[in-house]
């Protein structure tokens, strides 16, 4: 059970305290500010081509960060004191600011949802009998109104609820990032990139993951992907994650350069311990072949054949979902192999498949928003509107 | 002072059963008098009764050039604190530095059971040893970071933890540029040394200054106007741990190298 370590470790620093939870912690918050962007650029900006996912987007972003705190939950000590970063913040800490940030956002997302499907909620609840006609009259809130002047205020509310959304999916996502980049003992988390870096890696996973389960979701329901919105979705994914890579190149790249302190230690921990996850997974395999692949997308849009550019962007989203994944793994357990003492570094760290923190917990929790979005799906089906 | 200096002098474990009798039943006795006086749901703490904390400053004061590596203190510590193993409060690093090339350093089990010579390899020209513990911050990251403010410090300056508001996030233990907290795996909260606190506020000695038989390691008092410790800081070349990182260390040590971190 004791892990191989190489060099001088402090005694205490041979442990990984931050697990795979902390891993799917900011891997889910980011599909889900990734995903309310694409939701956004149609509800706020307009962007027709984003109609047909509109509503689906909003339905993935509720799903993942309905889950987003569990990882968390699962992760502490003591669980049954979590609320009291809530109640009793400490607010030196920027940990502190999770309650207030998630249950704000949270807020804004429901009432969001709340507005974008009353009418369907509506229509649901005049067209059914019983148990589900008094299920919907309920999410209706007891507001009928479905006058096109109602409808007219609705659109203009969702606008206004999408646009305060996009600050606060990015102070959500963000400030996951600033947890790591604003630790000073822990020179590979500790830049202020570390947020920017986040924000971008989120927009890439959650514009990545809407590819991917439009792209099913219209296998499964025998209707069309629409050319516009792939297109669309690719060339926004193209632009982020050329950002995202870019940021990722530059942190590293700046410290080589300076010749830091801590690039002994970080040139070491990328070309051993992290030499699969961050060279093969982030940079090249995740990095590089999207970015051809995407490259080639958005360039010869024109003279692409549906299928090909279906295939092409549904590959690079999901070697972007692994990129983005890998990313997270890299800081968070990248940052806890080497020691505080600068000189050793721990080897190996390989969690285990039952622990309270292991695999199967992390894929069970990552499961159930999918639950979640079929069950959202078949109560308020998010692509209706585009079956009349 | 006689019967004091007998007192401390007196070996940590072996104490006859008599006497662990007496002690263990005016222990009890003491603590019942406690749970009588204080309100219901109220902790008592683990300060001494009637400690005034605006009397004390605490500091600590290593001198590596007086270390010798027995680890006894990492020892007493462990018994002083039912630390669990694997995880240290204090522990002791060895440094073997040759003329040219890397340094040797290590810390077996934390030097808990001392260190065996090793073949290095190495022609050592310069070799010490470096006793480490939280180094009590007075701006210190571990505090700032804790979300439900579990992590505190006291007035005389020492940093602890509350077990009973410590949610066991983990974040101080990341913020801790020292390696000096680690979640304790029974409790499951976060742990450090205490400066023994328990101790020190009942007019002893912390276990590790107690046992140490060369004087490597003293506590001292900043509010103590005859104090040796507060004498030797304000007159000789002391060192903190990392003081570009600005935490204000409240552990200094004396003779330390710049292979120490």
């Amino acid at each position: 059970m004791f892990p191989e370590l190489t060099g001088f470790l402090f005694p205490n620093d041979i442990h990984i305290h931050w697990s795979l939870m902390i891993v799917m912690y900011p891997y889910i918050t980011g599909l889900v500010a990734g995903a309310f962007l694409v939701s956004s650029l149609y509800h706020v900006f307009g962007r027709e081509e984003f109609k047909p996912l509109g509503r689906f987007a909003l339905a993935t972003a509720l799903c993942f960060l309905a889950v987003a705190g569990l990882p968390l939950l699962n992760h502490l000590g003591h669980p049954e004191r979590g609320i009291n970063v809530i109640i009793t913040p400490n607010f030196t800490s920027a940990m502190a600011g999770f309650g207030i940030l998630y249950a704000s956002y949270f807020i804004v997302l429901l009432l969001e949802v709340w507005f974008v499907f009353r009418v369907d909620i509506i229509d649901t609840a005049a067209r059914s009998r019983g148990l589900k006609r008094w299920f919907f009259a309920a999410l209706a809130l007891g507001v009928y109104d479905t006058s096109p002047e109602a409808q007219a205020l609705d659109r203009k509310i969702t606008r206004v609820l999408a646009a305060i959304g996009i600050p606060m999916a990015c102070l959500l996502h963000g400030y996951v990032g600033f947890l790591f980049g604003a630790l000073k003992a822990n020179p590979w988390w500790s830049t202020p990139l570390m947020p920017v870096i986040f924000l971008f890696s989120a927009m890439v996973s959650g514009i990545a993951l809407l590819i991917v389960l439009y792209q099913v979701a219209m296998k499964l329901k025998g209707m069309p992907i629409e050319r516009n919105a792939i297109s669309a979705m690719a060339r926004w994914l193209w632009l982020f994650m050329i950002m995202s890579l870019t940021m990722e190149l530059l942190e590293i790249m700046m410290l080589a350069y300076e010749r830091a302190e801590e690039w002994e230690v970080i040139s070491h921990l990328l070309t051993h311990q992290l030499s699969f996850s961050f060279i093969s997974l982030q940079m090249v395999g995740g990095g590089l072949i999207p970015l051809i692949l995407l490259g080639i997308v958005v360039l010869m849009d024109r003279y692409m054949d549906d299928r090909i550019r279906n295939t092409l962007t549904m590959v690079s989203s999901l070697l972007l979902l692994l990129q983005v994944l890998a990313m997270r793994w890299n800081v968070v357990i990248g940052g806890q192999m080497f020691s505080k003492s600068m000189t050793g570094f721990r080897e190996t760290y390989v969690p285990e498949m039952f622990a309270k923190e292991g695999i199967l917990a992390a894929a069970l929790i990552f499961f159930i928003p999918f639950v979640l979005l079929v069950i959202f799906e078949k109560v308020l089906p998010t692509f209706r509107h585009l079956e009349s | 002072m006689a019967r004091h200096d007998k007192d401390s002098a007196r070996p940590l474990i072996p104490i006859s059963r008599r006497e662990f009798l007496n002690r263990s039943s005016s222990a009890l006795a003491g603590s019942m008098v406690i749970a009588l006086i204080l309100p219901e749901g109220s902790s008592a703490g683990i300060a001494g009764a009637d400690y005034d904390w605006d009397r004390h400053r605490w500091v600590y004061l290593i001198d590596t050039t007086k270390c010798i590596g027995c680890g006894s203190c990492v020892r007493a510590c462990r018994a002083e604190n039912s630390v669990p193993e694997d995880m240290y409060r204090t522990w002791v690093e060895r440094y073997e530095i040759p003329a040219e090339g890397e340094a040797f350093i290590d810390s077996p089990d934390g030097a808990e059971h001392g260190f065996d010579p090793v073949a290095t390899g190495l022609s050592v020209r310069k070799g010490f040893f470096v006793p480490k513990l939280c180094n009590h911050c007075d701006a210190t990251p571990c505090i700032q970071v804790c979300p439900v403010g579990a992590s505190f410090a006291t007035r005389d300056g020492v940093v602890l933890v509350d077990p009973e508001h410590c949610i066991g996030c983990g974040y101080c233990v990341q913020a801790c540029p020292y390696g000096s907290r680690f979640i304790n795996p029974t409790t499951h909260t976060a742990d450090k040394c205490t400066l023994c606190y328990h101790r020190i506020t009942t007019g002893r000695k912390t276990a590790c200054v107690e046992i140490c038989p060369v004087g490597a390691r003293r506590l001292g008092d900043r509010k103590n106007p005859d104090d040796e410790v507060i004498e030797i800081l304000a007159t000789q070349r002391v060192e903190v741990l990392q003081p570009e990182l600005l935490t204000r260390p409240q552990a200094f040590y004396l003779g330390l190298d710049m292979e120490v971190r």
